[in-house]
């Protein structure tokens, strides 16, 4: 099976989270949000799952530039920046991969470095099942949204 | 069937031991809790883990109009959706009257469902455990082999990523989308399988299952090269619970209901999933809030069972594709005998069902059905209806009753990981009795009862992924309740030593 994949836009946002656990879903509201919003000649995809897994990988090929975006419980409000590199965590070993251990299974899969890769935290406060995203979530979105613009306008 | 440490004994307790169970910090969390109590002579007296559970999507379904549901419930599980989706339509079908459905719908639902057990399959081998299989857990001899078999297969990593990749597109090709998917409704499917998908997938298939036989052959060589082990590491004897078909035969998508005891004796069998109510019934503990299933038969204590790839595969007669059933008498040899009840034993099955995913598959892809065909089937309308199915982790229950207004009325769902419960908590207990060394906890430790607990490949992360929260925490408690260490395992690895606040305790 060939991992080369179709040409495809040189930017990726990718949100992960469970629409149905009040703040755990900022990931997948951010890219349902910048996906309206988005000039309709911007080159970016936008991706949302529930959470990363390791194929998801291969939706890193070909890109110049990706955004993850995710809720965070510790992160400081409303979000928080990281420049991530590729790190073979302990997140190999559960459901729940991290950013940085897919970038690894990227270099794993590929024997090249992975694309320039930027996590986007966004500060949650309640994930009960069956929530609505909480207020302060959701103006943390908003904060988060603006940022988030900025960066698909970089280099175009 | 020992259950012993599940309580402390009555004397341990006149003697001043003190009985805590301590309520799980949250109930959004994605990890597993476990607590150990001590005596006064340092002995472990009381091992429990506690899971999160999410029985309140139950409460969330209710009134909701029914054909929602198959598409609403794939927000259970980030791991399994499609089981989900899949057990709610079967569930449904009943509804409709949809009994059966079609030809072509049930082919495109088997091979949605063989995809996705392939794949999950293929990320919990190749991923989640090949740290703990590839690089041993403490032992130099281990380390040794393991090595061996990793330079033999250096590009575990590329493969368990196209195996997973190939599912995905399979899921996508029948579902309609790799997330969120809606081709199976109440009654059938809503598309049929393009021939362009079909004829990327069937490209592929081939080297899926060449893949796959290298899979079995690891695993197989992972307990050949360390059977005293693999043999001993969280073993115990349990009763075991699946479909099979109505032949006897391995079937993950429908079948009857067949219950094994600890010997490898039939229990029941050739049993509706209708009237699962009267085989199977749920334990409430105070401590938990995760239901402990058991055989209504055998009663709380002796009919608790296991479920998953263990179980099925001792639980059928046979494979019915020739690859995997010639695998399986390999395993069944392996016992000689006797039930195998090894814990690491699941991988050495589940990558047996592995191979018989794609097996299938490939089968499926061949039928001109996928392709054309009804799509949709009804009947006499009813009041409800049960879905079970054979999730990667384990048995699946779906049971709705909708009203007349089309809104669903009442909700039961039992998941895999309910029913491996007690199982879990005994191999905790297993290995908590031979690791655990004094007052302190060691990473080796945690390590320890992570392999136990993963070989069940439990959905502990099918709530939140939200970033920062904590795969794992292991609690000591001293014989007057005190807490004596703590150990959390973050989601970056980080292992720390954390005496800091804990949670209320009730004695």
């Amino acid at each position: 099976m060939t991992a080369t994949p179709a040409p495809v836009a040189p930017l990726l946002v990718f949100g992960w989270g469970n629409l149905s656990r009040g703040d755990d879903a900022l990931g997948p509201l951010c890219i349902e949000r910048l996906r309206a919003l988005a000039a309709p000649a911007t080159a970016v995809d936008y991706l949302d799952d529930y959470q990363l897994q390791i194929e998801h990988a291969l939706d890193l090929v070909g890109r110049q530039r990706v955004l993850f975006v995710d809720a965070s419980l510790s992160c400081p409000a409303p979000f928080e920046l990281t420049q991530l590199q590729a790190a073979r965590d302990i997140s190999f070993t559960t459901h729940a991969l991290s950013p940085q251990a897919l970038m690894q299974v990227f270099f794993d899969l590929r024997g090249e470095a992975p694309p320039s890769c930027t996590l986007l935290a966004i500060r949650g406060e309640c994930f009960e099942l069956g929530a609505p995203p909480s207020p302060a979530a959701l103006a943390h979105l908003a904060a988060a949204l603006a940022w988030a613009t900025d960066w698909l306008d970089a280099d175009q | 069937m020992s259950t012993s440490l599940e309580t402390a004994a009555p004397d341990a307790v006149a003697q001043g031991l003190r009985r805590v169970a301590i309520d799980p910090v949250s109930r959004v969390e994605g990890h597993g809790k476990v607590t150990l109590l001590l005596d006064a002579n340092h002995r472990v007296q009381q091992v429990r883990l506690h899971i999160v559970e999410f029985r309140g999507f139950e409460q969330f379904i209710q009134g909701r109009p029914y054909w929602e549901v198959p598409v609403m419930v794939q927000r259970l599980c980030g791991i399994c959706p499609v089981s989900h989706h899949l057990a709610a339509s079967k569930a449904f079908d009943r509804v409709v009257g949809a009994l059966p459905v079609t030809p072509t719908a049930d082919k495109i639902r088997r091979l949605m469902h063989y995809g996705q057990v392939m794949q999950s399959h293929a990320l919990h081998f190749f991923y989640l455990a090949a740290p703990d299989l590839l690089f041993g857990f403490d032992s130099e001899v281990n380390r040794r082999n393991i090595v061996g078999v990793a330079q033999a297969h250096p590009d575990i990593a590329r493969k368990g990523v196209l195996l997973r990749k190939f599912g995905q597109e399979l899921i996508r090709a029948t579902a309609g989308k790799r997330v969120h998917g809606s081709g199976s409704v109440p009654g059938g499917v809503n598309k049929h399988v393009s021939p362009q998908d079909r004829a990327l997938l069937q490209r592929d298939v081939a080297q899926m299952i060449a893949w796959a036989q290298e899979a079995v052959l690891i695993a197989k060589q992972l307990h050949a090269q360390n059977p005293a082990l693999y043999d001993s590491f969280g073993s115990f004897r349990s009763n075991l619970l699946s479909l099979v078909r109505m032949d006897g035969a391995l079937d993950l998508y429908d079948g009857v209901l067949r219950a094994r005891d600890t010997a490898g004796a039939i229990l029941f069998d050739g049993a509706s999933d209708q009237d699962y109510l009267g085989l199977i019934e749920e334990e409430v503990k105070p401590w938990t809030y995760m239901k402990f299933p058991f055989l209504k038969s055998l009663g709380p204590e002796l009919g608790w069972y296991r479920v998953g790839p263990l179980a099925r595969l001792q639980n059928c007669d046979f494979i019915p594709s020739p690859l995997a059933e010639r695998e399986r008498l390999d395993f069944i040899a392996w016992g000689r005998g006797e039930p195998i009840q090894a814990t690491l034993a699941y991988h050495w099955a589940r990558m047996v069902e592995m191979l018989h995913c794609v097996e299938v598959i490939q089968g499926l892809l061949d039928d001109p059905d996928i392709l054309g065909g009804e799509l949709i089937a009804s009947g006499p309308r009813q009041r409800g209806g049960v879905g079970v199915i054979e999730a990667p982790r384990g048995t699946l229950f779906h049971h709705y009753e909708v009203g007349d207004d089309d809104l669903v009325t009442m909700c039961n769902l039992i998941v895999a990981t309910t029913h491996n419960n007690q199982a879990m908590n005994e191999a905790v207990r297993s290995v908590a009795r031979e690791y655990l060394d004094g007052r302190e906890l060691t990473e080796g430790l945690l390590n320890h009862i992570e392999v136990a607990i993963r070989a069940y490949d439990p959905c502990l992360s099918c709530a939140t992924h939200a970033l920062g929260r904590m795969p794992l925490e292991v609690t000591l408690l001293g014989f007057d309740g005190a807490l004596i260490d703590r150990v959390l395992k973050s989601h970056s690895g980080e292992f720390r030593h954390d005496l800091g606040t804990v949670p209320s305790v009730s004695v």
